[in-house]
């Protein structure tokens, strides 16, 4: 019988090598004279550098250079030589780049030094003097200069649909409101790191903590003139990133910049407080204006985003797409503008757009079910969307209603009272919330290799990258299965720029792409197989065609007399003891572009709020997910539960401080920069819905990666408004907001 | 970090006198201390390691109390039997700070020297009196959520962070030290200081005296007692604003009340002329808001942390309703 590795829950491949400590991360890599770099960065958020003196660090022995606007090498300066798969429109940041500071901690200096604690020292002692003039960094302050953008990072919002101002008029109950989303910083485990090596001749070997190499690779080639032959890069594990490795940092340029300039090998790892200096999720306003008949049919939706990008680029993400994806109304408009300030740009972060668009939209909606006096639910039921509207096509499949009514069963909603405040223990309050999202499916093309052994055994490659999500084992499980072979005989290769091209880690996308690049690839190795086994003397499979035989247990057979069959390895004998290989490239299949395919979701919670101390506690969350086939169901699971983790940390704790004096993030550590601890975990659950897609790509799998955080926090909050009967439209949801 | 010498000490005096040298200072669990030195906010030439000293031990006092060691561990000593049975307050409020890995390493007497948590304390690009005097306040101004509200003064609104220090101002510890000069015993209600025009001083401890011990008194008022903590996350979050309190109750008269804040000053806050409201009066819920609003008389909020003041006030009532129904804690 054939495996079904594929939708069984599997432990990770990987899972010894972490906890064991063989698992390399970028920063741990060693090399010859390996030298150490440690940043300098501004304390002002805007001017100039009149005077940056480097003498005392440079006095220091061991310190072999201090590289600043001054002195550093050259490098390209056109922007599309800086420009990164994942940049948005505009004007990439160049470290060292000049004299002009353009936001606060940028970096100014990179100190390299025999070891890490001699540069820590000498970057103390970079005396810099500044020429500061007048920031903005207050979006709120300045959402008089919002602008739409020449150029969308995503496709632009979509253009209106029916009347939105005029439906909204003439609905019988309205609702006006605005939310805000606050700026968050990904703070992964891993700090960013990367170590560049030079080597005689001037090619480069690079570790670096990143979502893609071939991103690093391309933009080193480019940034710095060198021909991508010469670039290696690799990146076989990844601490953790949510979209935070999707574009190369600055410590990867700078340990390059070095790298080259001094003939060595030098490791840059940024600082904890360092990891506050680049992207972030950014802090946006948005302003929703919905319609609905009093039997509670939406008849108008306005969305409209405003927020924050760096002056450089125009960064955006899908904050509107959801009205059009999630509810079933045909008077819609919406807008993503921005507003310029004196930050860094602002990068992708765990379903950029996602999480701050349905938490605004999903609390709106269950403020207008509340004006309707209509369970929020049965509310969304009733506007339940069978069709995405943004691009008026049919779904390859929803299961969303298959989502609320098993959530919904599982938490015990039809126990609920409508009215807040009416369910209590002691000073406790107690409120259940529901809310729902969604993640867009994507396929993106991507390719493998495999490499089948005499002594059959199966090696897969491609150069995506396992940023914590599984992706080791899911190929690894896909391989096997594909070619029937057990679980231990076959291994998953990542992280190397060498290896077939592949998209970054993003988007949810991986399972997909790559994972039907690794399906092609074996497909490719089994009719190679059957050549070779075509070719063999007084062959059973002489008459056979590619779709009439199968693969399991390491054997071939006929599909319709499985007795007939032969061992891998028999058949590749036929090779000389050398081992067969393949290279294959999925794309995505056109009839795709018919359909619109979305991982769903439906999250039901309960919090407890004190009623005199504002202290909230999430006591339940059950999320159900539709998200075609699963794969692995245990790492999907994981990827569910640490979406439900961070939803409670968007609704109740994350939020990167800015003082507006200094423009300057404050709250650069870990103990300042709350995420929630295990304390703050109580009973979370998981349902996995079933979902059939057979157009979605080949594995009918469509990605968990962020559906999985995206109705968490909405959920949240409507519950803390089911508790307390206060609507709390600024995130983080603290308890000074609820005295 | 910048470069410094170190050195271990095995008895009080020799520490005393290496602690003298230009630019020294004490180490023992080191939580504190080298978090700040690493990103230069404290840059001692010379450090002095005395967790070899021998002071580590927990006892009962002649006067019938106990003294804590200043080389105890937070850990050891929230779950050493005496405390635990004798004086369960401060046990709570230890279990109530850091997380427990921390509290594995923090020492008795570094917690009592722990510095301020306030955001521009930790970020030496921002003007910052109490790092740097004469530079001025970021906080004031800026985003001073989890400041002070009662003491302030112009120069600085940082709060003494500890959880454990506000059960021992509430149970009246002292502080045995000892310098150049000899010994000493200070109460635990001038042992911190208010900021005044001197922020950069903590403490009235001399730079060349040690912690040796923390001495309580026979009333550990373990019956009636709460330590409750409100803060932002349910763990490894510091204090917006906590009450440790102590009742001695006779049916429902309340014939002694404690009540200490933390979270809302320079130091371990306490009222004695309110708490005394409560002397000979009825445990009621009325009879503690009294005693709360006196509590927070004169208190001022700088914006980000008014919500302080009223917090404050309503954890004061729930704390002394817990601590008369034997509640120990939230
Ligand atoms: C992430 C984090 C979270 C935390 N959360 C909490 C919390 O919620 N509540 C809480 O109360 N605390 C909290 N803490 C603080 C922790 O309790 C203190 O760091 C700890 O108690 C300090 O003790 P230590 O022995 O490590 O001191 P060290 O760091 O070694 O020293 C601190 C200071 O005390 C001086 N010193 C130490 N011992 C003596 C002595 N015997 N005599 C004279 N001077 C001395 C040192 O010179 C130094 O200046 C937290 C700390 C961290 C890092
Ligand atoms: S409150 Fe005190 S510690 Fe904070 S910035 Fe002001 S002076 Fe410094």
């Amino acid at each position: 019988m054939k495996e079904n590795y594929t939708g069984t829950p599997t432990n990770r491949v990987d899972g010894k090598a972490k906890v064991t400590g063989e698992a390399k991360y970028a920063a741990e890599f060693e090399a010859p004279g390996l030298l150490h770099g440690v940043v300098v960065n501004s304390a002002i958020a805007k001017g100039k550098i009149k005077r940056i003196d480097t003498s005392a660090a440079l006095q220091l022995d061991g310190v072999h250079q201090v590289f600043t606007h001054e002195n550093r090498p050259g490098y390209s300066w056109f922007d599309k030589h800086h420009q990164d798969e994942d940049a948005p429109p505009g004007s990439p940041f160049r470290p060292l780049g000049s004299d002009e500071i353009k936001f606060s901690m940028q970096p100014i200096a990179l100190v390299v030094a025999d070891t890490f604690e001699l540069a820590r020292y000498a970057a103390l002692l970079v005396q810099v003097e500044y020429e500061t003039e007048p920031h903005e960094t207050n979006l709120e302050a300045n959402l008089d200069q919002a602008y739409k953008p020449k150029k969308y990072k995503s496709p632009p919002p979509s253009s209106p649909r029916g009347d939105a101002a005029q439906a909204f008029e003439r609905s019988a109950v309205k609702l006006e409101e605005a939310y805000a989303h606050p700026a968050h910083h990904h703070n992964p485990m891993e700090m960013h790191a990367s170590i560049a090596i030079w080597h005689e001749g001037g090619k480069l070997t690079v570790y670096d903590k990143i979502q893609g190499v071939q991103n690093s690779q391309k933009y080193i080639s480019t940034a710095f003139g060198i021909p991508q032959e010469d670039v290696q890069v690799i990146s076989p594990y990844v601490g953790g990133a949510f979209g935070s490795g999707l574009r190369p940092q600055y410590q990867l340029f700078l340990s390059v910049l070095a790298a080259r300039e001094l003939k060595r090998a030098v490791k840059v790892v940024l600082t904890r407080q360092q990891m506050f200096s680049f992207g972030h999720r950014p802090h946006t306003i948005q302003k929703l204006a919905i319609g609905a008949s009093e039997e509670g049919k939406l008849q108008a939706i306005t969305h409209h985003a405003f927020a924050e990008t760096s002056r450089f680029e125009d960064y955006n993400e899908d904050v509107v797409i959801w009205p059009g994806v999630l509810y079933d109304c045909h008077n819609v408009e919406v807008s993503h503008q921005l507003v310029g300030l004196d930050v860094y740009t602002p990068l992708d972060m765990r379903a950029p757009g996602g999480t701050t668009g349905t938490f605004a939209l999903e609390c709106a909606i269950d403020e207008m079910a509340y004006k309707l006096n209509m369970d929020p639910l049965e509310f969304r039921l009733k506007n339940y969307s069978e069709k995405d509207l943004n691009e008026d096509k049919p779904h390859s499949s929803k299961e969303l209603k298959e989502c609320y009514r098993q959530g919904a069963e599982k938490f015990g909603w039809a126990n609920r009272m409508m009215e807040p405040r009416s369910m209590k223990e002691g000073h406790q309050l107690i409120g259940w919330g529901v809310a729902h999202g969604a993640w867009e499916a994507q396929q993106q093309e991507a390719s493998a290799k495999a490499v089948l052994s005499p002594e059959g055994k199966l090696k897969v490659s491609s150069a995506t990258a396992d940023i914590g999500t599984g992706t080791y084992t899911v190929m690894t499980q896909i391989a096997a299965e594909t070619m029937g072979l057990p679980l231990e005989d076959v291994t998953f290769e990542l992280g190397d720029s060498t290896m077939p091209k592949s998209p970054l880690e993003g988007g949810s996308w991986t399972v997909s792409s790559v994972g039907s690049a690794v399906k092609l690839v074996c497909e490719k190795l089994q009719e190679e197989l059957l050549k070779m086994a075509q070719n063999m003397k007084n062959s059973p499979f002489s008459e056979a065609k590619p779709e009439e035989v199968s693969f399991a247990n390491g054997q071939m057979f006929l599909t319709h007399a499985p007795a007939t069959s032969l061992p891998l390895t028999a058949i590749l004998e036929q090779h000389e003891g050398e081992p067969i290989e393949a290279e294959a490239s999925q794309k995505p299949d056109k009839e795709q572009k018919n359909y619109s395919s979305y991982s769903h979701s439906a999250t039901f919670v309960e919090v407890q709020v004190d009623e005199e101390l504002g202290t909230v506690k999430v006591t339940r969350i059950v999320t159900a997910v539709a998200a075609g086939r699963i794969i692995n169901p245990k790492t999907g699971r994981s990827q569910i539960l640490g979406g439900s983790v961070w939803g409670i940390g968007v609704a109740l704790e994350e939020h990167t401080v800015l003082d507006h004096q200094l423009g300057r993030f404050m709250t650069h550590d870990l103990d300042k920069y709350h995420l929630p601890v295990n304390a703050d975990v109580h009973e979370t659950d998981v349902i996995f819905v079933e979902e059939k897609d057979d157009i979605v790509n080949p594995l009918g799998a469509k990605g968990l990666g962020e559906v999985g955080i995206v109705s968490v926090a909405p959920a949240i909050c409507n519950a803390v408004f089911h508790a307390t009967g206060k609507r709390i439209r600024e995130l983080p949801i603290t308890l000074d907001k609820l005295l | 970090m910048r470069p410094f010498t170190f050195t271990q000490s095995q008895d009080v005096d020799t520490a005393v006198q290496e602690v003298s040298k230009e630019g020294a200072k004490f180490i023992a669990g080191g939580t504190n201390l080298l978090d700040l030195m690493k990103i230069d906010v404290m840059s001692p030439s010379h450090l002095v390691d005395i967790t070899q000293i021998a002071l580590d031990t927990i006892e009962e006092t002649e006067a019938g109390g106990i003294r804590l060691g200043a080389l105890a561990k937070n850990a050891d000593t929230a779950y050493h039997e005496l405390v635990e049975t004798r004086y369960p307050l401060l046990s709570h409020a230890i279990l109530a700070g850091a997380t427990a890995q921390l509290r594995n390493m923090a020492t008795d007497g570094g917690n009592l020297l722990q510095r301020t948590r306030c955001y521009y304390f930790y970020d030496t690009h921002t003007p910052c009196n109490k790092r740097e005097p004469g530079s001025g306040c970021s906080a004031i101004q800026g985003y001073n959520r989890d400041l002070a509200i009662l003491g302030t003064s112009e120069h600085c609104i940082a709060t003494h962070p500890s959880d454990m220090c506000v059960a021992l101002a509430a149970l009246e510890a002292t502080v045995q030290v000892t310098g150049k000069n000899g010994a000493r015993s200070i109460p635990f209600a001038n042992f911190h200081r208010l900021p005044g025009d001197t922020p950069h001083l903590d403490s009235n401890l001399q730079p060349d005296e040690i912690i040796t011990a923390i001495e309580l008194p026979a009333n550990g008022f373990a019956t009636h007692y709460t330590y409750l903590k409100l803060r932002d996350r349910a763990s490894y979050a510091f204090a917006l604003v906590s009450v440790a309190a102590a009742l001695e109750l006779e049916g429902n008269t309340v014939k002694e009340a404690r009540i200490a804040l933390g979270g809302v000053a320079h130091k371990p806050w306490r009222v004695p002329q309110a708490e005394a409201l409560l002397h000979g009066q009825q445990a009621t819920r009325e009879n503690f808001q009294k005693v709360a609003e006196a509590y927070l008389e004169g208190a001022k909020g700088f914006g980000h942390n008014d919500f302080k003041i009223e917090l404050a006030k309503r954890a004061i009532v729930r704390a002394l309703e817990q601590a008369t129904k034997k509640e120990a804690t939230a």
